[in-house]
């Protein structure tokens, strides 16, 4: 039992001190040591997992981490594949964050800390639209687009709210949520 | 101060369980709701600051999410505020996929959650779009043109040319390095 909870905890120390970036790109390396590395699940069990986070709320590291933590050793399992794929992001972002509040000083520490803000907005960005078209995404074809029309109103009328009214987020999600019911 | 930490943990805890509990959609979601309460409603920091927390979250390894949650405790409460924000980010995905993992196959095959989910995508969805606004904006103020030519820059290079976050951030780092060092030869020189 101990040295399955240490394979855990070393595995996902790895998968979480090796993921930048988070979310989706860490599919290839939680892959590789759940699946290639340990035979811990099947990959349908691992597809299943993905399509898991995304109804769920959480990081998809600490969602797969608790999954396999909990099939392989219970919730002592998933307790500590959890702890091992966030500790290197804590330690770090914090070790980070004081490098950079200690040093403002400094003459390279500012330009760094703009580029790496601009970076993140253009990251961001970029996962807006990610998003965005797997949500207007459609199986049948509206004017010749596989476009889900539905979906792009729904934006478009969370979008005006957000923009016009500042409506609270986790109200927006539990009216879409509701629509989402009565739509589909 | 010490009455004040003992007021703002608990908050602190709440705070953090009640957005992780409520966050679908993954790590970027999670800055919306942190400029919401903890820039917005209580003050503690500004957006600029949020902008500086999201980049160390985003160029430091594991969930954006729980590093941001990390962060914003620190700022808050120090150490402590760290620690606390921390557990109470990671509690509700802990708890609710254990549980998920013992109930699966219901789970996943029910027509109403999949309803439910199709509609919070759109939400997800404008919810980004519209913080991507905000956040350009914060950035084209400072009216620094690499700074404001990295945003589409690195959007594109992610986008269309999928080219990996690991050599963006630290590249980004070092262009904006480098043009600082090069002004600062183009002054000594004219002065």
């Amino acid at each position: 039992m101990t040295g399955r909870l240490l394979s855990l905890l070393y595995s996902f120390l790895q998968i979480g001190f090796f993921s930048i970036g988070g979310g989706y790109a860490t599919i290839p390396l939680i892959r590789q040591q759940v699946i290639d590395l340990h035979a811990w699940l099947t990959l349908q069990e691992f597809t299943d997992i993905i399509t898991i986070s995304q109804m769920t709320p959480g990081p998809l590291a600490v969602n797969t981490s608790t999954f396999v933590g909990m099939r392989i050793a219970g919730l002592g399992g998933a307790v500590a594949a959890t702890f091992g794929c966030i500790i290197s992001g804590y330690l770090i972002s914090l070790f980070l964050y004081r490098f950079f509040k200690k040093h403002r000083q400094t003459s390279w520490i500012q330009p760094v800390l703009s580029g790496l803000k601009s970076a993140s907005v253009g990251l961001i960005a970029s996962c807006a639209l990610t998003i965005a078209s797997l949500a207007f995404q459609s199986d049948t074809k509206t004017l010749g687009l596989p476009l889900n029309l539905t979906a792009v109103g729904l934006f478009s009328l969370s979008f005006f709210a957000l923009r016009k009214w500042k409506i609270h987020p986790i109200l927006l999600m539990a009216l879409c949520g509701l629509a989402g019911i009565f739509l589909y | 101060m010490k009455s004040n930490t003992f007021k703002n943990l608990p908050w602190l805890f709440g705070i953090h369980f009640f957005i992780s509990a409520f966050t679908f959609g993954g790590g970027y979601v999670v800055i919306p709701m942190i400029r919401r309460y903890f820039v917005e409603k209580k003050q503690l920091f500004s957006e600029e600051e949020l902008l500086e927390m999201a980049a160390i979250a985003q160029s430091s390894p594991g969930a954006i999410a729980v590093n941001l949650s990390v962060l914003s405790g620190y700022r808050t409460l120090g150490r402590l505020g760290a620690a606390v924000s921390c557990i109470a980010s990671v509690l509700p995905p802990l708890l609710l996929i254990s549980m998920i993992s013992i109930g699966y196959d219901a789970f996943s095959s029910s027509r109403v959650v999949s309803a439910i989910l199709k509609g919070m995508e759109a939400g997800v969805a404008a919810l980004i779009v519209d913080m991507t606004i905000d956040m350009c904006r914060t950035i084209f103020r400072e009216r620094r043109l690499i700074l404001t030519l990295l945003v589409p820059a690195t959007f594109l290079a992610s986008s269309v040319f999928h080219i990996n976050v690991c050599l963006l951030i630290p590249g980004s780092a070092l262009l904006c390095l480098a043009e600082c060092k090069i002004r600062e030869q183009v002054r000594r020189r004219v002065s």
